[in-house]
Formats: C-alpha cells, sequence, structure tokens
C-alpha cells in the first residue's frame, strides 16, 4: 500500500547497503534523554509540543541513559552538574551523540566571564555532535539542529572510519 | 509599630546590651551573640509578633566586616522590620535563629556557602549551592575564580 508498492508488482524486494538500512533505521528513531538544565529546556518542551512535534521525527524521550541516542544539554552546566552529565553520558549506549543546545552549554553564555560555577561548554566534559546557536534557540533552531544530527548518523558509515572535522 | 518603636522597646527590655539603630535605612543593629534572644522575643512578644523570616541574606560589607541582614514581618500586626549582624571577617561567627524560624535553616546556610559566616546552633551546617567539596566563599569581595575545579577548567 505504500510508495513502494507502485514500482514493484510482484516481489518485495528492495535492494540497498546494510549500512543505508542501519543508518535510516537509527536517525528516524533517535532517542533523546529527557532533562533540562534550564531555560533552554522550556524551548526543548516547545519543541516536543503539538506545534513543532519533534516527535515525527522518531524522538522519544527516556527517562533512562541507558535507553538513549541522544543527550540534548538543554541549558547551563554548572560545574557541580558537569560530572553528573560526564556520568550520564557515560552510561549511555554507543553509537551516542551529544547536542548542545542554547549559549550557555555552547559556550558559558552569559556567565562567561563573571560565573565562577558554570562550566564554559559542555565540550570541555563531553564530546559535542550538534551546536544549536541561541539564548535560548527557538523550537525551530532546536529542529535544525536534530536534521543536522540526523545527516550525521546518515553519513555514519561500518567500514570507513570516520572523518574527524577538528 | 514603627522601626523605632520597636528599637526602643528591645532596648528597655534588653538594658545589658546596646542595640544600636540606623536611620537611613531603618533597621536595628544587634550584637553577634544576642541575635537569637532578640529574635525569641521579637518573635514571642504580643506587642511585636514577628512571626515571618522574609529573607536573611549574607553581605561582605568591604570593610573588614561581614553582615548579616534580617527582614522581619508581622503578619499578625502587620508591621515589618529589618535588623542587621555585623562580624569580622577573621572571626565571621553568630548566633542561629535557624530554631527561631524554621525559614532561616536554608537562608543562613546560603549565606554560609556563599559568604562565608558561621552560625552557632545551626543543626545542618553545611553548603546549600556549591559542592560539599568546594573551596572558598564566591561572594566575598577578595574571591578568587579557582583554575581548575576537579579537573575541568573553570575560567572561559
Amino acid at each position: 500500500m505504500g510508495l513502494l508498492s507502485t514500482q514493484f508488482e510482484n516481489s518485495n524486494v528492495v535492494i540497498t547497503s546494510v549500512e543505508g538500512v542501519l543508518n535510516w533505521a537509527r536517525l528516524c528513531s533517535l532517542w533523546q534523554m529527557s532533562f533540562g538544565l534550564a531555560c533552554c529546556a522550556i524551548e526543548m518542551m516547545a519543541a516536543s509540543a503539538s506545534h513543532n512535534d519533534i516527535m515525527r521525527f522518531g524522538v522519544l524521550p527516556r527517562p533512562s541513559p541507558r535507553q538513549c541516542d541522544v543527550m540534548i544539554v538543554a541549558g547551563t552546566v554548572t560545574l557541580k552538574m558537569a560530572s553528573r552529565v560526564k556520568r550520564l553520558y557515560e552510561q549511555m549506549a554507543e553509537p551516542r551523540y551529544v547536542v548542545s543546545m542554547g549559549s550557555c552549554s555552547n559556550c558559558g553564555g552569559p556567565y562567561w566571564e563573571h560565573g565562577y560555577h558554570v562550566l564554559k561548554g559542555v565540550d570541555r566534559v563531553v564530546p559535542v555532535d550538534v551546536y544549536v546557536p541561541g539564548c535560548p534557540p527557538r523550537p525551530e533552531a532546536l529542529l535544525e539542529g536534530w536534521m543536522r544530527l540526523q545527516e550525521k548518523v546518515r553519513n555514519f558509515s561500518l567500514v570507513k572510519s570516520e572523518t574527524t572535522t577538528d | 509599630m514603627t522601626a523605632s518603636d520597636i528599637h526602643n522597646r528591645l532596648q528597655t527590655l534588653f538594658p545589658e546590651i546596646t542595640l544600636g539603630f540606623d536611620e537611613q535605612v531603618p533597621c536595628i543593629i544587634v550584637p553577634a551573640d544576642a541575635i537569637r534572644d532578640v529574635a525569641l522575643q521579637l518573635r514571642d512578644d504580643p506587642a511585636l509578633l514577628m512571626d515571618t523570616l522574609m529573607c536573611l541574606s549574607g553581605v561582605d560589607n568591604n570593610d573588614g566586616t561581614l553582615g548579616v541582614v534580617y527582614h522581619l514581618d508581622s503578619v499578625a500586626l502587620k508591621h515589618k522590620c529589618t535588623l542587621k549582624v555585623i562580624v569580622p571577617v577573621d572571626n565571621p561567627l553568630l548566633q542561629s535563629v535557624e530554631r527561631v524560624w524554621r525559614s532561616a535553616d536554608w537562608h543562613e546556610r546560603e549565606a554560609f556557602d556563599l559568604v562565608g559566616m558561621r552560625f552557632e546552633g545551626h543543626r545542618d551546617h553545611r553548603r546549600i549551592l556549591l559542592p560539599d567539596d568546594w573551596e572558598g566563599h564566591p561572594l566575598r569581595k577578595n574571591y578568587e575564580v579557582p583554575e581548575f575545579y576537579n579537573g575541568m577548567k573553570v575560567p572561559y
């Protein structure tokens, strides 16, 4: 009944690569860790709500890091929280991704100079795949970041070594 | 009752201690070792009935002293007053009012955490916001941000 039924008369055979189908399955079901650290979390919740409905990309918020693929660091990472964020990241199963949402978790944001208690960028404790700028970013910006992450997953190769960007 | 009336009443009730009074910002200045008795009197005196501690703040006066400011309110009698305690920075010790008003519990812990005065008689005297292994008190004027905390670089 789907799109493919018009293209194949009898057989249900589709030819693709293993990588292609695995990556397609993964990028369409990136489960997110449900935690927020500050006001960015409100925009993250707005992205989940009906207007933006991030769930149409297969994003399910999960309460346990062991069931998650993506950690959205939404908000100010204090030094006290940083060790917890790192531990949560380590509890996630590979392959795992991190989206840094908002200025605070990108680089410290407004606390960059006088924030004695703020980690100046979550990339000092965990590797970040996508940075979403904004203070806070609108839900559209988070969706854009999400699609960048999906592109990254789509281009993941089981056989070729990943090219490092830095 | 105005702040000056409250000051006069307290001074007659506690003749052995000297209670200062600041006209400019109406507040009563209480010695560090008398604040608990004064607080109990303020709470239980039927003419004062300060039943609510609205706020307790720690201050670094930047002149070798630290201060604690108490904002009191009487819901019953509809009047307010402000108390101040001033302690030297090298021995910042004062009595706790945590047993007088329960709201003082976390406020005193916060003042200790960020400004670093000690509250004698507090039943749960430890940091509240910063991690337990943090060094120093960040809202002191002479505080310097550490280079590293637990292996994480702190400055930008």
